[in-house]
């Protein structure tokens, strides 16, 4: 394997003047997998959209080639490289839901690639259609060709994707987080197909990830990226037995999904803060028939401790966090928070209620209005219930957010000047300002790279020891979940699948959802040395 | 790759030169509303015997008109008549119609439907009928036309604004000022109001224009203002009588209008394009 496919070498690019990546070099032989990762800024999908010539109009290759077997590319003209595309370079893009035209058929999708390419129009051509549908699992094919993305989920939409990347059979498959978007399972099965098409056809593949766990689960080389230039490259064993670099071992201690896992104390006997009793909740459905979101859900959080609620998309898990935060009046059973019955409570009472559960959201860009400071933005629960004086607020505001760990002089900025984990900071202050019993943290750190992951849990495992605080932490990532807490219920279609301590779920799941759930974890292939990592 | 095109966006939007120039035509003219003298020291009213249609010239930039009025004064002088009456306009279909539409947007239900059936029955009848029918009622005058031509961008207002309430409180964090105790009208003044007005204002920066338009348009009809008042659209009524000798008559006042609409229409744009 000393034949290079692709060689990329002192790859510089510009955005406007402005340097985003420097000299990065790497090789990828035929058939290898290389991972590209980094936290968001690094440089990483900049780079793989050049190999491609698809960077934005802003951008521009200063220095440095891209040669495909040899020859440069790097400065091709449109023309040229879009004969490249599909045929010998193909791209597998991150998000399934905006990459398929929402008005034409996946078959004729699927279809436009070959047609592009040279294949005549004909009975010829459908056949390959309904060929590439099956070779990605979508089947039966010939009702699959017909649908349109709307009818598809997420999983078969990136399907569509892969078998449009595949068709030509590529040399090399540039794959921008193609899973990113997915829920683990799915990301699994996607993983496990695009391994599988791999290895048959004997392609190389590009693959862009923020998730180690990935990256160490299904390539054989790593180049870790941070700013746009690489801080570490080499085999993913080494890399990750022995990591040389001093952000590449950061990157390794906060990725949750290779942490061997936290031994919390185990939660005290306080008293039961939260209790959900048959809960369920309906939402008017299509076609008159209501539809059940939550099903029949109990479970009870002690004062001082974690809940986790674990689940996929649309398993009822935000749904019932809204129940408890009494942002939804559920349609039958009982939220006891303290001795409040919340699903009885209206108008005032309701709104003194809040002082006791506060809800931080998943995505800290839409949480928090644009206009305000962050001063406004803390202070406001305070306005709405103390009528103290200004300058006891204003103290007490700043308490607050040094608390959290925020700079006294990001009081005066608006949110945009803000980073994501700063801004879910000022989030977690706005909701601890009134001192309530119970956090409601909805995917609250979902969002966040692992390094500003890893702060903002630690953040709030300090926060929960020193008030008291009880959380229910709302999760798609078992991982995260994992670490942070101490019992969880996992869902499914609005049910309680199992539920019980994390350890007990985690290392001998009775049900067989939980059991596929933690095996979809990535990073299972990770050399388990990593322990020694300092 | 969204963080590498963020910088572009962040700060003042870099000054284009038709903005400027935009900004420079809407500058002039509102000089003129305010000290006309300043511009010409004519007389817009009083004609001057025997100069009758003169074309333009060193002493008439403009010419004169059939009574010997000169015409740029009377264009000048009629900044303010137009300026006035298009304010007065905005300020009527501003006010009542983000009125009604905030309150369709933040009330929903059955307050919601009254409002916007009342909005699409304003939006079915032709915007000029509706302005004459409301003249006819009202009586005529500059003002009142103004008020006329208000009521008809009463609908657009309320639809802008009802849809932009309505995403604003679909948005995170009016839930979560709802979540930390805020009542019903303190979210709706901190949080809704000042995130959904941005649009409203380059709707009105639109409107100043359309409104100058129609407050035109009346005056040519003759529902505006009386003559001999100077009123852009009764100027271009009046030189209709005198097209095919004295051009200056029409041109020059309809250029003013156009110029003022356009420079109207790019500031709106520019409104708007600052929001995102």
């Amino acid at each position: 394997m000393t034949a290079r496919l692709l060689e990329v070498a002192d790859l510089s690019i510009l955005y406007d003047g402005r340097p985003v990546v420097q000299d990065v070099s790497f090789a990828i032989a035929p058939g290898e997998v290389l991972a590209l990762v980094g936290e968001s800024g690094s440089g990483k999908t900049t780079t793989a959209m050049a190999v491609l010539g698809l960077l934005p109009p802003n951008g521009r290759i200063a220095r440095g080639a891209v040669r495909l077997d040899g020859t440069d590319i790097a400065r091709w003209p449109e023309r040229r490289l879009a004969a490249l595309r599909g045929a010998r370079l193909s791209l597998i893009p991150q998000d399934p839901v905006t990459s398929l035209n929402p008005v034409r058929s996946v078959g004729a999708q699927v279809a436009e690639v070959l047609r592009i390419h040279g294949e005549r129009d004909g009975p010829g051509l459908r056949a390959r259609v309904l060929e590439l549908l099956e070779r990605v699992g979508l089947e039966p094919a010939a009702l699959r060709a017909g649908q349109y993305p709307h009818e598809l989920s997420g999983g078969m939409r990136q399907r569509v994707l892969i078998a449009i990347a595949v068709a030509l059979r590529p040399a090399l498959i540039v794959a921008d987080e193609p899973t990113s978007a997915l829920d683990v399972t799915v990301q699994r099965r996607i993983l496990d197909l695009l391994d599988e098409l791999r290895r048959q056809d004997g392609t190389a593949v590009l693959l862009v990830t923020h998730d180690l766990g990935v990256a160490a689960d299904r390539a054989d080389r790593i180049v870790v990226l941070r700013d746009g230039r690489i801080q570490e490259a080499g085999p993913v064993r080494q890399v990750l037995a022995a990591p040389r670099s001093a952000y590449a071992r950061q990157l390794l201690r906060d990725a949750p999904s290779l942490t061997t896992h936290r031994h919390r104390p185990a939660a005290s006997g306080g008293d039961l803060a939260v209790q959900v009793r048959g809960l369920v909740q309906d939402f008017p459905g299509r076609d008159g028939a209501p539809f059940r979101a939550v099903d029949g859900v109990g479970f009870a959080v002690r004062q001082g401790t974690t809940h986790a609620l674990v689940g996929e998309s649309g398993s009822g898990k935000t749904t019932t966090a809204r129940c408890v935060a009494g942002f939804l009046r559920p349609t039958a059973g009982e939220v006891l928070v303290g001795d409040t019955d919340v699903t009885a409570l209206r108008g005032e009472a309701l709104r003194h209620f809040r002082r006791q559960v506060q809800l931080v959201y998943q995505n800290p860009y839409a949480s928090l209005d644009p206009r305000q400071t962050v001063a406004r933005i803390v202070e406001e629960p305070l306005l709405n219930f103390e009528p103290v004086a200004k300058a006891e607020r204003l103290r007490r505001v700043a308490a607050m957010t040094e608390r959290v760990g925020l700079p006294g002089e990001l009081l005066a900025r608006h949110p945009r000047a803000l980073s994501g984990g700063q801004r879910q900071r000022v989030a977690i202050a706005r909701a601890l300002i009134l001192q309530p019993r119970v956090l409601v943290l909805d995917e609250a750190v979902s969002a966040l790279d692992v390094t500003v992951q890893a702060q903002i849990l630690a953040l709030l495992e300090e926060l929960q020891r020193g008030l008291g605080l009880t959380y229910l932490f709302v999760s798609h990532d078992l991982a995260v979940v994992r670490l942070i807490a101490d019992t969880v219920t996992v869902m499914l279609a609005g049910r309680v699948e199992e539920a019980g301590p994390v350890e007990q779920v985690f290392q001998a799941p009775r049900s067989d959802y939980a059991r596929e759930l933690i095996e979809a974890i990535p990073g299972r292939a990770a050399p388990q040395t990593l322990e020694s990592v300092p | 790759m969204s963080g590498a095109a963020l910088p572009l966006r962040a700060g003042w939007p870099r000054l284009q030169p038709g903005l400027l120039l935009a900004c420079a035509v809407l500058a002039l003219v509102l000089a003129w509303a305010i000290a006309p003298g300043l511009f010409t020291a004519r007389n817009p009213v009083q004609g001057i015997p025997g100069a009758q249609l003169l074309p333009p010239s060193w002493a008439h930039p403009l010419g004169t008109d059939g009574l010997g009025r000169d015409q740029f004064a009377r264009v000048v002088y009629g900044a303010r008549e137009s300026l006035a009456g298009a304010f007065v306009a905005v300020a009527v279909g501003l006010v009542l119609g983000t009125g009604l539409g905030v309150l369709a947007g933040a009330r929903s239900g059955w307050v919601d439907a009254v409002v916007m059936r009342l909005v699409d029955t304003l939006l079915a009848i032709p915007g000029l009928l509706l302005s004459l029918s409301i003249i006819i009622l009202l009586g005529f005058g500059s003002i009142k036309a103004a008020v006329a031509v208000g009521i008809v961008a009463v609908a657009q207002f309320a639809r802008l604004s009802r849809a932009e309430v309505l995403r604003v409180r679909a948005s995170d964090y009016v839930e979560a000022a709802y979540g930390s105790g805020g009542r019903f009208g303190a979210v709706l003044w901190r949080h809704v109001l000042p995130n959904s007005l941005t649009s409203v204002l380059a709707l009105a920066a639109l409107q100043f224009g359309s409104a100058i338009l129609a407050l035109s348009t009346l005056g040519f009809l003759g529902y505006g203002a009386p003559p001999p008042t100077p009123e852009w659209g009764l100027l271009i009524a009046e030189g209709r009588d005198f097209l095919a000798r004295a051009w200056w008559l029409t041109t020059a006042p309809g250029l003013v209008v156009v110029l003022v609409v356009l420079s109207a229409e790019r500031i709106s744009r520019a409104i708007g394009g600052a929001r995102t």
